[in-house]
């Protein structure tokens, strides 16, 4: 393999892997204050579909990118209620979550199915970094939303592990009673993170229809926010190992283009299998390992907060 | 937690065990009301005129003997994938694998039906129920055998193999079996006679839908009346209690995990035998996934699942009459998510009761 292909398999490594990662993060975030979302492919899915129509009608991809975060945190918002205020079950409020962007989304974008992106996000050059040898195509050729991630992920492990309020929102995630006890608004804390996730979710989808792909397809997340759920405990609820694995399982969808682009012999199919098949083993490896590590989920994950039976 | 009135009159919101007769019957219902309004809203908001979409749906479901008898047909692979799912949930085993078991059931019926040429059909149908139980429950048990020794996340696994078995699907029959004879489109050469199910009378309803009748009075009997089913209650409600009680908690992952694959994957042998008589792609619009909104609405009680998968065919149905007028079928999802919304909601409601205390200061009575 030479190296230009090697460069360029890093260099969309870092792409594909980036709807993955502000995915995760916003998992990561809402993951930690106990609140389990699988809503995020749905999340995705409507953040990347209001992204691409106000993208095309104001021909703005900054508006698109507004609208798709806010549109990821209403997402988001319908389940903190359901699962922070009326104690629902977070699996199926996830799972709901996920069917109604499906169907949403698909409604909602029917008409814009072919419509191309006028102004899409576009690569752009930093002065010193972009032009370094081998890391500057790898690294810095990309557009704004790539290189934001590579200040998000380290500022959301610094919120987390080096902060009061990153104390305070892994408290509510740990135990929410003694959290609690301590002052900590438990019920606020979970919104706030489980919103910001949302957003976070929502700004992965738009990636993919304002800079990625960059149109809009039905259901055109494909998994991708399944994977993100993945990826968080592959990360061990740390962004910093998000930002690592997200480029792993986006080298392996640049990987199988590639594949199939150098003609080899394996039927596109099982290419495409790749990415599922790798996430089932990694979690399977990970999870055996955090188990040996005696690291897991935050304690409180999945479980309703009820003052009443502290 | 107790709510002061006017004076001395209380309003306590307490716990409780038996919600009321009422509550039970008029949550869903209004769920469905609030699911139908607030899509309605979209609609309107969109510039479509909900009354119309809605009138046109129902009279396109109940308008027509056509239009019932295909609620019916649609409401097979739903009340199958519903049963099967809602057995798995019963142990808080999240199946979300059922659109995948279902395609691997088609796909092994399919496989049986294509190289046994020449197989009778009171051998070929049993033999291809087999294989596609089998196919559908291997798929299960590929998640549910990590899930059971190393306790990784069922959820995930068994939806990541959704894709992989939609896309083998695929692969075999845009690849090795693609009908020579089809004009290149991604079909299967179509079953022979004897590997098609009997439909009755002149309608499409055919027999995968005794196989679910069946298997929902099954269900109810060994969930509600065997000790495997007690087991199997009691490992869902308190894993804790169960594991003092002696039971075999892996054992039992196991040997759900494979029935509910295997029914999800019956619900595809019927599909392609009863219904499309060949494979082809896309074979389910996501049944596997409705399915879990069908089994979650029906509190997991068999009987009650094939109710709601009526209903729900229904839907699918209206979904299909409404695309003719311009509105994509995808908002049948849409509807179903919002509904399933309204129910978790209206969960609250069972879990607790009002109760009004007149006369009362708070504080007199130790709740």
């Amino acid at each position: 393999m030479s190296m230009d292909v090697l460069t360029m398999i890093l260099a969309t490594a870092v792409t594909a892997g980036t709807p993955i990662l502000y995915a995760a993060l916003g998992e990561v975030l809402c993951e930690r204050v106990g609140v389990l979302n699988l809503g995020v492919e749905g999340m995705m899915l409507v953040g990347a579909v209001t992204g691409f129509m106000v993208g095309v009608g104001t021909a703005n991809p900054w508006l698109g990118l507004l609208a798709a975060t806010l549109a990821g945190g209403a997402m988001a918002l319908i389940h903190a209620f359901l699962t922070v205020s009326l104690k629902a079950n977070q699996v199926v409020s996830g799972l709901a979550l996920t069917l109604f962007g499906t169907g949403f989304s698909g409604y909602l974008g029917k008409s814009m199915i072919g419509t191309p992106l006028p102004n899409p996000f576009k690569d752009v050059h930093l002065p010193v970094l972009s032009d370094l040898p081998f890391v500057g195509p790898v690294l810095f050729q990309h557009d704004m939303l790539v290189l934001a991630s590579y200040v998000l992920a380290p500022a959301l492990w610094f919120l987390l592990f080096h902060t009061r309020a990153g104390l305070n929102l892994r408290a509510v995630g740990e135990n929410p009673a003694a959290a609690d006890s301590l002052g900590v608004n438990v019920f606020l804390t979970r919104y706030i993170y489980v919103i910001a996730g949302g957003m976070l979710a929502g700004i992965g989808g738009a990636y993919l229809s304002l800079a990625y792909v960059p149109t809009w397809m039905e259901n055109m997340v494909a998994g991708r926010g399944w994977i993100a759920v993945a990826l968080v405990i592959f990360a061990t609820w740390n962004p910093l190992n998000a930002l690592i694995g997200s480029y792993i399982f986006g080298g392996v969808h640049a990987l199988g283009f590639r594949l199939q682009a150098l003609e080899v012999t394996v039927s596109p199919y099982f290419l495409k299998m790749l990415p599922y098949i790798l996430t089932i083993v990694v979690l399977i490896i990970v999870t055996r390992n955090n188990k040996v590590r005696r690291i897991g989920a935050p304690q409180a994950l999945g479980l309703p907060y009820d003052r009443e039976e502290r | 937690m107790k709510l002061r009135l006017t004076g001395r009159n209380i309003l306590q919101v307490e716990k409780t065990m038996t919600p009321s007769p009422v509550m039970v019957v008029l949550v869903p219902v209004a769920s469905i009301v609030l699911a139908l309004a607030v899509c309605g809203l979209f609609f309107y908001l969109s510039g479509k005129d909900p009354g119309y979409i809605y009138g046109k749906m129902f009279s396109g479901v109940v308008g027509s003997t056509y239009g019932l008898t295909e609620t019916v047909v649609k409401s097979i692979p739903l009340m199958l994938c519903g049963l099967g799912v809602g057995l798995a949930f019963r142990m808080q085993l999240w199946n979300i694998g059922g659109e995948g078991q279902l395609y691997m059931g088609a796909f092994a019926a399919t496989g049986i039906a294509l190289f046994f040429p020449d197989w009778p059909a009171w051998v070929l149908l049993p033999v291809m129920v087999i294989a596609a139980c089998l196919a559908g429950g291997f798929l299960a048990l590929l998640a549910a055998v990590p899930r059971a020794y190393l306790g990784v996340n069922e959820i995930i696994m068994t939806l990541m193999l959704n894709y992989v078995a939609i896309l083998w699907v695929d692969y075999l029959v845009y690849g090795p079996w693609r009908d020579p004879q089809g004009f290149n489109f991604p079909l299967t050469a179509p079953f022979r006679e004897e590997a098609v199910l009997p439909t009755f009378g002149d309608t499409r309803i055919h027999m995968g839908l005794l196989f679910g009748l069946l298997l929902a009075v099954v269900f109810y009997f060994v969930i509600y009346r065997t000790k495997w089913g007690f087991e199997v209650r009691v490992i869902g409600e308190s894993p804790e209690a169960a594991r003092y009680a002696g039971m075999n908690i892996t054992r039992n992952i196991l040997l759900v995990m494979l029935a509910s694959g295997a029914v999800c994957g019956l619900a595809g042998m019927a599909e392609v035998s009863g219904l499309m008589h060949r494979l082809q792609p896309g074979l389910s619009p996501g049944y596997g996934y409705t399915a879990i909104i069908i089994a979650w609405l029906a509190k997991l009680n068999p009987i009650a699942i094939v109710l709601v998968a009526f209903l729900f065919g229904g839907l699918q149905v209206g979904g299909y009459v409404v695309q003719t007028s311009g509105i994509p079928s995808t908002m049948v999802a849409m509807l179903q998510g919002t509904l399933l919304f309204f129910v978790l909601g209206g969960e609250i409601l069972l879990r607790y009761r009002l109760r009004f205390m007149p006369g009362m200061r708070a504080g007199d009575e130790s709740a």
